[in-house]
């Protein structure tokens, strides 16, 4: 299958692979025309994370009227259209099967291709929409359900080079923002937070001196969250700033250091910064500050706050790529939910 | 009129297409539970055979529930996403109006049933009367024990159908004889064309986007927090 040779080449692009139901329309790969995310954070704030059955439920009730929103909004009707783009994986699978099962119904009643996009190319692909990317690169996907290093030697080739071992970062912060009793998801609270404390508690920073690329959490958040019960024994109230900031500070010193270390063993043009966790003011301000140095030469690049989270805009940038590869999807797409972009390494 | 139907609310998935009164087509599947990779290939390959195109569908019917909840939103997202964006017609059918439609030669109460797992079932009653096909007691998920008892006082004789309905044969003999359970393997699969039949019949539904699965069970994390909680019909979805 290719693509139909069109003056604009326009994507319809579905993402739902989590809490956020989203359609967007992309030109080219480079100029959102809309992006329509419907977010479900207040419906899992009720239970204190994502329930997967909620969530596809809620993905059901938003599913054709953000894709009839995101075609208003772009003035974009379905046979300017050149392809349906659509998140296939990684993520829930109850989740990925209604953006799976709209977009092919899409395609196959407008007669368009149907494009697979890898969620996590995805997220790398928000930073397109900053500037071009340039190849080789690196990628730091940091977000509730993933913390990863990914190289990306030439255009669509996605090598995972280190992860986290157990918990993801964003996963982490909304472990400890319970302990603290904030609201999910507390990664934004947490981040202002400790902007106001100081580093007084000085929790581990794992696997910082291993000469590995890899990430592990759960140590920092059981160490936080003895430091507080125990606290609480003793009938003490800790700064809840200083815990936040000494938290934070663990995290992106880890985030900072291995990014640095993969990019100095691996020399790439750009470092691209994305998921949810990009969005944190610490670890961007600790990132620039490190990287102009250590690696001056090495771009930066942080998606725009709102592509940080889940998006379709994310996707339709990523599908222009993987229509350039040639790859397509029939009828039979299926959720691919433990999915991996990843190449042979 | 050129109707579309699908039921993928169960291990059974269907695709049946019909012109008027006529039936044009139909592909039945009861091989798998995985209806995200053969229905969409169902519907192009069975249009495609009987020369009819996306936009020549008037009207979509879809098995709206109960069923295994994947299956549900696997049918009904296809269906919504196809009569929105085909500007046709959508019609919701009960999956269980679809069995025990299947049964116009019983006289008395057809109870279809659908297993929900630790003895309860998605059940209903209806009846055929004089050729008109009715619903006696709603849709709803309930204690098989409980829906026995009730059945029981309805004084009627009763014909309980679906494949599920010989999973609780040691339940139902405690209230009704053994050939109160239909043993008809041709009846106890749903059939697309008494899905489109009754597709035929009914009201479209009024708001596309709006249209939702019947699961008629409530997610037991919400279940839970309702317990503490009040609902007070809030909107848990917004635009960010």
């Amino acid at each position: 299958m290719s693509y139909p040779i069109k003056e604009r080449a326009l994507i319809l692009a579905v993402e739902s692979s989590c809490d956020e139901t989203s359609v967007a329309v992309v030109e080219n790969g480079r100029k959102i025309l809309s992006n329509v995310v419907a977010s479900q954070i207040l419906s899992h704030k009720r239970f204190g994370g994502v329930v997967p059955e909620v969530a596809s439920r809620h993905h059901v009730e938003q599913i054709t009227i953000c894709m009839e929103t995101a075609l208003i909004e772009s003035g974009v009707s379905p046979k300017d259209l050149s392809a349906v783009a659509v998140t296939y994986g990684p993520g829930l699978v109850g989740a990925l099967l209604i953006g799976i099962s709209a977009a092919k119904a899409f395609a196959w009643a407008n007669d368009l291709p149907l494009i697979p996009v890898d969620h996590m190319a995805g997220h790398i692909y928000a930073a397109n929409f900053v500037t071009p990317l340039k190849f080789p690169s690196m990628a730091l996907l940091v977000s509730g359900g993933h913390t990863e290093l990914v190289y990306i030697e030439t255009e669509g080739s996605y090598k995972i080079i280190g992860q986290t071992r157990d918990d993801a970062a964003g996963e982490a912060y909304d472990k400890v923002g319970r302990v603290l009793g904030l609201s999910y998801p507390s990664g934004k609270q947490l981040d202002e937070m400790a902007y106001l404390g100081q580093d007084t508690f000085h929790f581990p920073r794992a696997m910082i001196k291993e000469a590995n690329f890899d990430f592990s959490f759960s140590g920092l958040k059981s160490s936080f969250i003895n430091m507080v019960h125990n606290s609480e024994q003793r009938g003490e109230k800790l700064n809840p700033n200083d815990l936040a900031a000494s938290f934070q500070q663990s995290v992106i010193e880890v985030l900072t250091v291995k990014t640095l270390h993969a990019c100095q063993k691996y020399p790439v043009k750009q470092l691209i910064i994305a998921g949810g966790v990009a969005a944190n003011q610490g670890l961007r301000a600790k990132m620039k500050h490190d990287f102009s140095e250590k690696l001056p030469e090495t771009e930066l690049i942080f998606p725009p706050i709102n592509l940080c989270g889940d998006n379709g805009a994310m996707i339709g940038a990523a599908a222009f790529v993987e229509a350039r590869k040639g790859h397509f999807a029939g009828g039979d797409l299926n959720a691919e939910p433990g999915s991996s972009f990843s190449e042979e390494f | 009129m050129n109707l579309l139907a699908i039921d993928t609310s169960n291990q059974v998935m269907t695709v049946t297409a019909c012109q008027d009164e006529k039936a044009l087509g139909q592909i039945q599947l009861n091989f798998s539970k995985n209806h995200s990779t053969t229905l969409m290939p169902a519907i192009s390959s069975l249009m495609e055979t009987i020369h009819l195109k996306p936009h020549d569908l008037t009207r979509i019917v879809v098995a709206k529930g109960p069923g295994s909840y994947t299956g549900l939103r696997i049918g009904v997202t296809t269906a919504k996403t196809l009569a929105w964006t085909l500007k046709s017609e959508l019609v919701g059918v009960s999956s269980l109006a679809v069995v025990a439609a299947q049964c116009k030669f019983f006289d008395g109460l057809i109870i279809p049933i659908f297993d929900a797992r630790r003895k309860n079932v998605y059940s209903g009653a209806y009846k055929w009367k004089k050729g008109r096909f009715l619903q006696v007691i709603k849709d709803q998920h309930i204690a098989i024990k409980q829906w026995l008892t009730l059945l029981q006082q309805m004084a009627e004789p009763v014909l309980f159908v679906g494949e599920d309905a010989s999973l609780f044969l040691e339940e139902i003999t405690e209230f009704f004889s053994e050939a109160a359970v239909c043993k008809e393997r041709t009846i106890n699969i749903p059939n697309g064309l008494s899905l489109a039949q009754l597709g035929m019949e009914q009201q479209p539904v009024e708001d596309i986007h709006g249209f939702l699965p019947a699961y008629l069970k409530l997610v037991e994390a919400e279940e839970k927090w309702l317990e503490t909680h009040n609902d007070e019909g809030k909107n848990y979805v917004e635009r960010i």
